[in-house]
């Protein structure tokens, strides 16, 4: 079966979700947009199951973080039609406190370690995950590492130098 | 015609039909020539190994010939490759498993300072959780590097004092590290 294009892609999800979907891009040929966490379940839903679309695989879900931003983390989600081979990306900005939206884990079982990695690194909470704790990290971990909260390493700190080590 | 080398005796009164010497240099000398290692590799230092172990390096001419996969048979555990914070519970369940008298070597700069990972997931060096005896630089260490360090360990314990392990000082240590 023939690729799918993203023009026709793009037609079938305007068609039903309209306004709700934002700002589609195709940076790199990948088929980008935005939607909000209201709509996200309905969406992914709406991608697996539709007879033509077919966007069975789950590629990754991840996790962004723009300080400057009004809504400044967001969760992306990569799917993959295996049967038209063609790839969307989906990106849903959330507040800053308390970040919360839907679990995919009802969808995809993949979507299990994925979100709580998701968790582990940037606090996302996501609703109706079965078992939403940290994966890599320390469990006595209290602090959501890939924030971009952290100051970069001190340029003036010395205990690195050259000579301390005979160069 | 064996080439077999035998080690020297250590220093003692020697006579006819009897040789005396102090316990200490003869259980120094046997323990020295026997140990047991249980590598603990996690990375590129665990590669080095792997070579330091096979024919062409040959870390049994040490007497280390036999590697214990399991804790409770080891003497020397050698500590290869990054730790991270995530691993140091399990990294110290399997030192505190294994029998006195027992010997650490932190193999490569992961091992022993935290090396190129300066980061907040990654242990800082290993005696940040347990104790160590001989430090191996490099990155990784070559195979000449761990068999150095390796005879520094026979070093050590060919002159270790049989009652150090039970002296305060060293059980002030382990209590430092909160070991038993």
């Amino acid at each position: 079966m023939g690729k799918l294009s993203n023009q026709a892609v793009l037609h079938k999800i305007t068609n039903r979700f309209g306004e709700l979907i934002s700002v589609p891009t195709e940076p790199l040929g990948l088929l980008t947009f935005e939607t909000n966490k209201e709509v996200i379940s309905d969406l992914l839903a709406f991608l697996k199951s539709d007879p033509e679309l077919k966007f069975n695989y789950l590629t990754d879900i991840t996790a962004i973080h723009y300080p400057e931003q009004e809504l400044p983390i967001g969760v992306i989600y990569h799917l993959h039609s295996l049967v038209n081979n063609v790839r969307v990306r989906i990106k849903v900005f959330l507040e800053d406190a308390n970040p919360t939206i839907p679990s995919a884990t009802n969808l995809w079982e993949g979507a299990n370690w994925m979100e709580r990695e998701t968790y582990d690194y940037f606090g996302i909470n996501f609703e109706g995950h079965p078992n939403l704790k940290r994966i890599l990290n320390v469990d006595e971990m209290t602090v959501f590492p890939m924030r971009r909260e952290y100051p970069l390493e001190d340029p003036n700190r010395v205990d690195k130098k050259d000579y301390f080590f005979g160069r | 015609m064996s080439d077999v080398k035998l080690v020297e005796a250590p220093p003692g009164v020697e006579g006819s039909g009897f040789f005396a010497t102090s316990l200490d240099k003869v259980v120094g000398l046997a323990r020295s020539h026997s140990l047991w290692p249980l590598p603990f590799a996690t990375s590129c230092c665990g590669i080095e190994f792997m070579a330091t172990m096979g024919s062409h390096y040959d870390l049994g001419r040490f007497g280390a010939e036999r590697p214990s996969f399991s804790p409770r048979q080891a003497d020397m555990l050698m500590v290869m490759g990054t730790i991270a914070k995530k691993m140091a519970p399990v990294l110290k369940q399997v030192y505190i498993q294994m029998a006195e008298p027992r010997w650490v070597i932190a193999v490569g700069a992961c091992a022993s300072s935290g090396g190129i990972f300066d980061t907040y997931s990654v242990l800082q060096g290993i005696d940040e959780i347990i104790p160590v005896d001989v430090y191996v630089p490099g990155c990784p260490p070559r195979p000449e590097a761990i068999l150095d360090g390796v005879m520094r360990i026979q070093d050590l314990v060919r002159n270790e004092s049989l009652r150090r392990r039970n002296s305060d000082e060293y059980k002030e240590l382990l209590a430092k590290y909160g070991i038993q």
